[in-house]
């Protein structure tokens, strides 16, 4: 189907049935409902991010898990992606089309100046160009270019990028909605719908990046599956080998690289797309190591690693922080008084403002134990039932990348 | 003329705190192979070090006066410090006064106790896997360290003062025959700059004067060959990888009355410690602290007023785009040698 051998197909169709459902699956408890508040996370905002960051990872996957290059400065591209679309909202107004076109373009164009440069180095020396790099956007974004009392002021600094008043939009006509939209229907607009407690939230800006996350995620499959996918992981098994044979790996890595980097850009222009706001610390480099860790955690090299990863960490990212102290106590108030105060002041560092040191503990986690990610945790279970059926399965160790 | 040296002045301080994590860095993955992502976290601990020796010797308990009265007529509160009570008020006063310094006593073993566990702990199990495994390994041990300071001590900088007899500037342009107050320069800061080549200097004369030092070059130009040769090479890398943290933990102690510690000050100076790094060469000592102290210096320079006005906002890109035009010219760095780290 689709040039998709089967095994492809019966993938991408449950991953679009996931998305189609999504806001059923995320919405399990009744809405107002202690455990609702807790766990639900159908509210359109969370479920944008979702996908929006699957698609960013998709892209990361791409470069990372096929060539083996690291890149430790991915989030520029979000970033410089976000910067042109909210320019678009601003010079023509508030369509996404535009915007989201000219953020994949002018990330596209970043990553081919930045690959240009990074890729002449392999190993850890293009980790830290990329870092270098991105670490420069960042500052330029920042600061440099976005002083607000000079002529030239691209990005409006701290404040961030957004859209004022006085700004020109020449393509706004009288009826045109002040928001983000697609011809009319607007990104923000949601439909609810209520049954006997529960509550699902139908968001447009939701489903569009939903249709869009799938037509990446269909475009990687076919890279994966492509003679160019091939040489992809051939630079990442032998680079020199791949040398040797007469074959120029850089054009393919370059390639890569772009391409990446315009999944990037698409994801940040339809995060502005969502939210008409633009902020450099989406370039931070400790956002850069956030898509890393998220690609880390799904799977490096799989397929769908990379949208249960970003899946994963937003999802809990939300929920962790969510969580405090007196929660805590009435959920371990079955525990004996002393027992209680001490979990509960352990666990206090990882929740509520610190989720992050619970997230810098899984990485650590999944990196040492699980370097294949959630997908090979996966195919480890599922190969611990099957060896109990009796099968002994030659499971061949995978060979790291080099 | 005098802004010149002013602006050399300038950059040495950052340049000595880039040339010092920089010089661990190269030791680590000279010795080890391993790139140490975590290297900002260990000068981020060395400079909490100071904030613990300061909260330690600062413990105090409170005694009511009867002699003194606050504006109610009740007595007054007074809060004594032990020091002082222990070693009588002016002793008391002044080691309070001293504990940066003093810090570095207590820093230096505990350092070598963090290097020695994360060697043994974490990086030991890393040193057949792939660099980008180790890079990852060590980012996520960043956070951690990171998130662990900034659960205790809060988000925001701790002031750490110098002692006073190192506070205020001097007048460093009469030393060399300029006019009064023409270059005058933050005396902690020539203290740190002096420190740094103290520090450098002493790595380099252990490692080239001494016969574990000596194993040591030996073991990084060839680690096989020394192994064969029955030397247990394993135990002097993580003797030194303890020495390479040790290095960050006094360069972060000593940098505290520069810039007050907060929780995200080792991330900060990471990314660029790894920039000097590659411009001097991955794998050269040498090539670290060269690199570390010019691109201070260039730092310095393209923050001054009349560049900054010529070219708007150059000192906050200056460093990467001498690292860009650094790599495509000299991939290997300034001094970086044939073969390390080229596949």
């Amino acid at each position: 189907m689709l040039g998709l051998n089967k095994k492809d197909a019966l993938l991408f169709m449950i991953v679009a049935l996931l998305v189609g459902i999504a806001p059923f699956l995320l919405n399990p408890f009744p809405e107002g409902s202690s455990l609702g508040q807790m766990f639900n996370a159908g509210y359109p905002d969370l479920m944008q991010r979702f996908v929006i960051f699957g698609i960013l990872v998709i892209g990361f996957n791409i470069l990372f898990g096929l060539t083996g290059y690291l890149s430790f400065g991915h989030a520029a591209f979000l970033g410089i992606g976000s910067y042109s679309a909210v320019w678009m909202f601003k010079l023509l107004g508030y369509n996404i089309v535009p915007a989201i076109l000219l953020s994949v373009l002018v990330s596209g164009v970043f990553s081919l100046l930045i690959g240009f440069i990074a890729l002449r180095r392999t190993g850890i020396y293009f980790s830290i160009l990329t870092l270098a790099m991105a670490q420069m956007c960042f500052n330029l974004a920042y600061s440099v270019l976005g002083n607000p009392n000079s002529n030239f002021n691209l990005t409006n600094g701290e404040t961030g990028l957004q859209v004022y008043g006085n700004d020109p939009q020449y393509l706004m006509s009288e009826g045109s909605r002040e928001i983000p939209h697609l011809f009319g229907l607007a990104m923000r607009d949601s439909y609810q719908w209520e049954i006997s407690g529960w509550l699902f939230t139908f968001n447009t800006g939701y489903y569009l990046s939903g249709i869009i996350m799938l037509v990446a995620f269909y475009l990687s499959i076919r890279i994966f599956r492509s003679p160019f996918g091939l040489m992809l992981r051939a630079i990442k098994s032998n680079k020199q080998r791949m040398n040797y044979t007469g074959l120029n790996a850089r054009p393919y890595a370059l390639a890569a690289f772009v391409i990446s980097g315009m999944y990037a850009g698409l994801a940040g222009g339809l995060l502005s797309s969502m939210d008409p706001l633009a902020g450099a610390e989406r370039m931070h480099w400790t956002a850069s190591g956030e898509i890393v860790i998220m690609a880390i955690l799904g799977g490096v090299g799989t397929l769908v690693g990379p949208i249960l990863g970003s899946g994963f960490i937003e999802y809990f990212k939300n929920i962790l922080s969510k969580i405090n102290d007196s929660l805590l106590h009435q959920w371990l108030s079955w525990l004996p008084d002393g027992l209680e105060d001490g979990i509960v002041w352990v666990l206090h560092f990882f929740v509520g403002k610190g989720w992050q040191l619970t997230l810098g503990v899984l990485f650590m986690l999944v990196v040492i134990f699980l370097p294949g990610g959630l997908v090979e945790g996966g195919q480890r279970v599922g190969r611990l039932f099957r060896r109990k059926k009796g099968g002994a399965d030659g499971a061949s160790a995978k060979q790291p990348a080099e | 003329m005098d802004a010149i040296i002013l602006q050399i002045l300038n950059g040495l301080d950052k340049g000595s705190a880039y040339a010092l994590i920089a010089l661990g860095l190269t030791l680590i993955f000279g010795t080890l192979g391993v790139v140490n992502f975590a290297h900002g976290a260990l000068f981020m601990l060395g400079a909490f070090c100071a904030v613990t020796v300061q909260r330690i010797l600062s413990l105090s308990y409170s005694v009511l006066d009867e002699t003194k009265k606050d504006f109610l007529g009740n007595p007054l509160k007074v809060d004594t410090h032990y020091i002082e009570a222990w070693f009588g008020p002016e002793i008391g006063a002044s080691i309070i006064d001293w504990s940066v310094p003093l810090a570095i006593l207590f820093s230096i073993p505990v350092m070598i106790a963090v290097g020695f566990i994360m060697e043994r702990g974490l990086i030991k199990h890393f040193y057949k896997r792939p660099h980008a495994d180790q890079i990852l390994v060590t980012f996520g041990l960043a956070i951690v360290l990171q998130e662990i300071i900034k659960a205790y001590f809060g988000a925001n900088p701790i002031p750490t003062p110098a002692p006073a007899l190192f506070t205020g500037s001097f007048d460093f342009g009469v030393l060399i025959g300029f006019a009064e107050n023409a270059i005058t320069y933050p005396i902690w800061r020539l203290v740190y700059f002096i420190f740094a080549l103290l520090v450098i200097a002493a790595v380099f004369a252990f490692l080239q004067f001494t016969t574990f030092g000596m194993v040591v070059r030996a073991g990084m130009a060839d680690r096989e060959t020394v192994g064969l040769l029955g030397i247990n090479i394993d135990k002097r890398f993580t003797i030194m990888f303890a020495i390479a943290a040790c290095v960050a933990g006094v360069a972060g102690v000593m940098y505290t009355p520069i810039n007050s510690p907060n929780y995200h000050m080792g991330m900060d100076f990471l990314v660029l410690s790894f920039v000097v790094v590659v411009v001097g060469g991955m794998g050269s000592l040498p090539g670290a602290v060269l690199a570390g102290f010019m691109l201070g210096i260039l730092e310095a320079f393209a923050s001054m007023n009349e560049i900054k006005q010529f070219i708007p906002g150059i000192d906050q890109i200056i460093i990467y785009l001498v690292a860009i035009i650094i790599l495509l010219t000299r991939p290997r760095g300034l001094m970086g040698r044939k073969g390390v780290m080229e596949e």
